[in-house]
């Protein structure tokens, strides 16, 4: 199952090792990392996609990333009301008599034409995961040179629906 | 804080020292009275300094013995420990240490020197990636990159280390960092919001606990070191007699927990007593007090404690519901939980018929094993090393088969005498350790007990030993082999004993004789308890080689991937 954790982290030199070293010392698997600053001078937030067998090692994961002491806050949210968002840069071979076809395509996600060349053009998607795939999908047939992805992030909605929906990762 | 130490740090605030001097300062200011280490380029200035500072510093032959006596130290102290090695190959003897100080919780603050910031990254001579390469070994680690943040991170590498789940610190301490000058302010608060560990426990979690007990029929306490990092032996006896809650106890456990009380069952686990494993796998109500389920204790998962109702009070919230599903799961100190408990006053369940099946199996299936005079058991030997000492020694010892028979037949009855290396079963740790032990506690009676292979990783501490004249009474049990390897490859790999003999074992007498520490050797029992009077008679280091029966294997045992149940080797 996929979990999405968000993190807040002291933007120390070595933290993104130390993060990414506790994944690998205790075999977990990252799908995506995102990191980035925050609106707090010296606090980075990091958004992890990770892929994992059940609920006691997704649990595992945040006491873990909670015990690294530059880690100032660990969130899984997966179960929780969130904005998620992917960026995607899509190279895909289109000559110039297919270029409507693929404005046309891209329209109802919302995508934007980047770059333009003789044999390729540039697609700029933002969205949840699942939509980038989709229109990775659509593209595909045309040919594509090229993905860039920036990985997940995310954060929690101002309201959330219910309370007792979210899931309290400790018992402290 | 005296006074006159206030003084002095006010004046050292106002003028500027230099980062070797404030390395100094801050181990004053908290009172560190022995570090260990090993002196080399990019740490010169640190010890120019250390020459006249009035710093006791003990100068190991290798740095792994340095990080091991530090570790003894610390067990024995509750203090943390101490060490100091050069960049490269000297902050890379450490670790061995800083791994196994890790997964037994031993806090250590360490400072290793770094090559000078400007060649960082220029594979310079005596470099090595030492943050890099200790960060998933230590509980925290750091590099100094300006001299300006050297106080602040000496103060909270001592409060990380020693707070919380004990754990050893690193510091890598550039040479140029050691000479620069700033001011020296120690007297500033620690603050990091990402480390608040957690000290008392939830009330309503308790009370879940106290109503568990009240229900229970088959209790059982499974105590580990965590009772001894929090001092709360008193409380955990006070605790299990107040509730007739019967005790089984972890390898790292031992003496946390009278072994002569009654309500004691022994050592869990690989090689632990019929009746703790029976107890474990038949119980109704698991408390865990302080271990960390490790696999050595627990046998396969599938089989462990599958009747029950786990509580698990850990004050690392991470080792809770990591390998046993768990119930009731209180966050906190052990000593601050028992407390707690004790308090509540619940009413126990009706554990008669319980205490009477205990009763039995201790009856039955207490440990044995055949003694025969005409040489000397291993068994035999703790048991006479117990007896003379009565029960009251330190002892440490490297990991194997004489590990395992002292845990079974050294009846610990008082807490923080005993220093092994549990989780990471460190062969050489227990010679070094005995050295940190006594210098812990100049007046108690130290006994090292290793095997004759685990000697020889880190014998040149002998050195220390004669120098300091520790008088550490070093037991060596020589079966002229890899006990334990050799036991599996009996037991498991068709007797093909594959590099685990060694009929050539160097004199060992000799040698102690070459340390200029005294040496015996005992090939019977009598030669045996004859050698051990004379060494326990003496206030100086004695070596004791003692030729043991070399095929005894350690039993019990649980098999890799059995059951706590599925024991072998309970009867002769």
């Amino acid at each position: 199952m996929k979990r999405i954790i968000t993190m807040t982290v002291n933007n120390r030199p070595g933290v993104l090792n130390r993060i990414t070293g506790l994944f690998t010392k205790r075999h977990y698997n990252i799908e995506s990392i995102t990191v980035g600053h925050t609106e707090t001078e010296g606090v980075s937030r990091m958004t992890f996609v990770v892929n994992v067998e059940d609920e006691r090692i997704a649990e595992q994961i945040t006491k873990q990333l909670n015990k690294q002491i530059d880690v100032l806050k660990v969130t899984d949210i997966t179960d929780q009301a969130i904005v998620a968002r992917e960026l995607a840069l899509i190279k895909v071979a289109v000559s110039p008599a297919m270029r409507n076809e693929v404005y046309t395509l891209i329209e109802p996600f919302r995508a934007s034409i980047v770059d333009v060349s003789r044999e390729s053009l540039v697609v700029q998607v933002t969205g949840e995961s699942d939509k980038v795939e989709a229109l990775i999908d659509l593209l595909r047939p045309y040919g594509i040179k090229e993905i860039a992805r920036t990985g997940t992030t995310a954060f929690t909605r101002g309201s959330q629906k219910s309370a007792a929906a979210n899931k309290t990762a400790f018992i402290i | 804080m005296t006074t006159k130490m206030k003084v002095e740090e006010k004046r050292l605030q106002k003028t500027k020292i230099s980062g070797a001097s404030m390395l100094v300062e801050a181990l004053k200011a908290e009172k560190v009275e022995v570090i260990f280490g090993y002196p080399g380029g990019a740490v010169l200035p640190i010890y120019d300094k250390l020459y006249d500072s009035g710093v006791f510093h003990v100068l190991t032959r290798h740095e792994q013995g340095a990080i091991h006596a530090a570790e003894g130290y610390a067990r024995i102290s509750g203090k943390p420990g101490v060490v100091i090695a050069t960049s490269g190959p000297g902050a890379t003897n450490i670790v061995t240490g800083l791994t196994d100080a890790l997964i037994d919780s031993i806090p250590l603050v360490v400072f290793t020197g770094q090559v000078a910031t400007h060649v960082i990254g220029s594979d310079a001579f005596q470099e090595a990636d030492v943050v890099g390469i200790t960060m998933p070994i230590t509980k925290h680690n750091y590099q100094v990159r300006d001299i300006n943040e050297l106080p602040r991170i000496i103060k909270e590498a001592f409060h990380i280390a020693t707070t919380g789940r004990p754990g050893p610190v690193l510091i890598d301490i550039p040479k140029d960092i050691t000479t620069l000058e700033a001011e020296f302010d120690y007297e500033q608060e620690v603050k990091l919001p990402g480390y608040q560990p957690t000290i008392r426990p939830n009330h309503l979690q308790i009370r879940k606990l106290v109503e568990a007990v009240s229900q229970a029929k088959k209790p059982v306490i499974l105590a580990g070191a965590g009772v001894l990092h929090a001092n709360a032996a008193d409380e955990l006896k006070q605790y299990a007699e107040q509730q007739n809650i019967p005790v089984v106890h972890t390898l790292l456990g031992l003496g946390g927990f009278p072994a002569d009380h009654p309500l004691f069952l022994g050592m869990a686990g690989m090689h632990g007593t019929y009746t703790a494993n029976m107890a474990l796998y038949e119980c109704d109500l698991l408390i865990n007090i302080g271990a960390r389920f490790d696999d050595r204790v627990t046998g396969n998962l599938k089989y462990f404690a599958p009747k029950a109702t786990v509580a698990h009070i850990d004050i690392d919230p991470a080792e809770i519901g990591k390998n046993v599903p768990t119930q009731i799961p209180v966050v906190g100190d052990a000593k601050e939980a028992l407390k707690e408990l004790i308090h509540q006053e619940g009413k126990p369940g009706d554990t008669a018929a319980w205490h009477e099946q205990l009763r039995k199996w201790k009856q039955e299936y207490p440990l044995m094993y055949k003694n025969d005079a005409n040489t000397i058991k291993p068994q035999k030997l703790i048991e006479l090393i117990y007896e003379l000492t009565g029960g009251e020694a330190i002892v440490t010892t490297d990991v194997g088969q004489h590990q395992m028979w002292t845990a079974q037949y050294y009846k610990f009855t008082k807490p923080h005498r005993w220093v092994t290396s549990g989780g990471l079963g460190t062969m050489g740790f227990g010679l070094p350790a005995a050295i940190g032990a006594q210098l812990a506690e100049p007046k108690a009676t130290v006994v090292s007990i290793v095997g004759d292979a685990g000697f020889q990783m880190t014998l040149q501490e002998l050195s220390v030993i004669h120098e300091l004249n520790l008088p550490i009474k070093i037991v060596i049990v020589n079966n002229q082999s890899l006990g334990m390897v050799r036991q599996w490859q009996e037991i498991f790999y068709e007797k093909r004993y594959s590099h685990s003999l060694i009929p050539n074992q160097p004199d060992f007498v000799k040698l102690a004789e070459a340390y200029k520490i005294k040496g015996f050797r005992a090939k019977n029992e009598e030669e045996a308890v004859r050698v051990l009077k004379e060494a326990f008679s003496t206030n100086e280091p004695v070596l004791l080689d003692f030729h043991v029966t070399a095929d005894e294997n350690v039993y019990p045992m649980v098999a890799p991937g059995k059951g706590l149940h599925e024991m072998v080797g309970v009867k002769l």
